[in-house]
């Protein structure tokens, strides 16, 4: 039957709202188990689409850490099966605990408030804008991905340490001995790593592809680590580094840190 | 011309091409048997259409460089998913995707790689379940 005249006039409007709103359309989609951000693929399986940001980034705010609380820790080091060789020389660090001149050393911030002197600090890599372990290193092991992680390619480290020389912040580390059999629980998800390559953070890359914010953070009770876009002025650390006054690490050698300390 | 020591010079040559060429004879006329590689894992034998991520053939002549690709588009271009030429998509993850259905390393990948004569570094690193403690 043919569509009589309000009929004909009703699904013409519908049809020329729907023309004229694609984002409607794609907020239909989006309900429907696809996103605009996730592929083809993830959307199919239903699988949780990656996060994804311009530019990755950590606020760090000690003042919420408990005494000696070391769940971030042990959170990063059992899901990246990073071993414990029992001695502070060969220890491999991607997230540790620091005393404040170490962290800011210099006369860079003289007068602090004794209680933030006083504590100590945690501390991971920078993940610098301008990372001088990416300049330095010879095989390109070490690169800077468009969304401002710094990342280890394990298969292409040749264990020279140029980086871990380059780097003001020692954030990197060098398996001196086959690390496999100091690591306290294998997890099967995460490779390990082995001797004569460096490591360290790498922002959770592997949980961000997933869909999962990094270890540390979600560990952290206190929630003095927050992690986020800071391209993106709704996103969670912006809204707090825009109203907090956060400081960087020696910021004086350019390397641009996007580690950002609230004290 | 009058060669000295005649007798131990030539007897010295004798034993050197012998040992020289000992990799040669030593196998020559016995046929080392070619690997036999399982394929009845429990993971694979549920499977209804028994296929790779890609077929038998193009796996078994190019899974090293299937690997290498995924390898740099994980770590490097950080994707995570294989489209195969059937059309499938496969995370790219060794001991996640691979040695889900190949359970038994030691009896599908050592197997060929010690007929081969090939050490691959992959293990040094990646993690075949229930081998590490």
């Amino acid at each position: 039957m043919a569509p009589n005249r309000r009929e004909f006039l009703l699904i013409a409007g519908l049809a020329a709202i729907g023309v004229a709103c694609p984002s409607l359309a794609r907020v239909l989609f989006a309900k429907a188990g696809a996103t605009s951000s996730g592929t083809a693929a993830e959307a199919v399986s239903g699988i949780t689409p990656a996060l994804k940001a311009k530019r990755w980034a950590m606020a760090v705010i000690p003042g919420k850490c408990p005494n000696d609380c070391r769940a971030c820790i042990d959170a990063c080091h059992l899901t990246h099966n990073v071993p414990d060789f029992g001695n502070p020389k060969d220890e491999i660090q991607w997230i540790g605990l620091q005393p404040f001149e170490r962290v800011f050393p210099g006369d860079a911030y003289p007068q602090m408030p004794e209680a933030a002197r006083e504590r100590k600090l945690p501390v991971l890599c920078n993940h610098c804008d301008n990372p001088p372990c990416v300049r330095v290193c010879p095989t390109q092991a070490t690169f800077k991905r468009a969304d401002g992680i710094v990342m280890m390619d394990y298969h292409r480290c040749i264990g020279c340490r140029f980086c871990m020389a380059a780097c003001p912040y020692g954030a990197r580390s060098m398996n001196w001995r086959d690390p496999r059999p100091f690591i306290r629980k294998i997890n099967n998800d995460y490779p390990t790593r082995t001797k004569g390559v460096v490591e360290k953070c790498t922002f959770c890359e592997e949980r961000l592809r997933k869909g999962i914010l990094p270890a540390c953070v979600m560990a952290c009770e206190e929630k003095a680590l927050v992690f986020g876009d800071i391209d993106d002025p709704r996103s969670e650390i912006r809204l707090l580094l825009d109203k907090e006054l956060p400081i960087r690490r020696r910021v004086d050698l350019g390397t641009k840190p996007q580690a950002y300390y609230i004290l | 011309m009058k060669l000295y020591d005649a007798g131990k010079i030539i007897a010295g040559i004798v034993i050197f091409l012998i040992l020289i060429t000992f990799p040669l004879w030593y196998g020559k006329g016995k046929a080392v048997a070619p690997p036999n590689l399982e394929l009845d894992t429990p993971a694979i034998q549920q499977l209804t259409d028994k296929r790779c991520v890609e077929d038998t053939a193009f796996m078994r002549a190019n899974h090293m460089k299937l690997l290498a690709t995924w390898r740099d588009d994980v770590v490097r271009d950080g994707k995570r998913f294989y489209t195969a030429a059937d059309g499938r998509t496969v995370e790219m993850s060794l001991t996640g995707s691979c040695l889900k259905c190949h359970s038994n390393k030691d009896r599908f990948c050592d197997r060929c790689h010690d007929y081969a004569g090939v050490k691959p570094t992959c293990w040094n690193c990646h993690i075949v379940p229930g081998e590490v403690k």
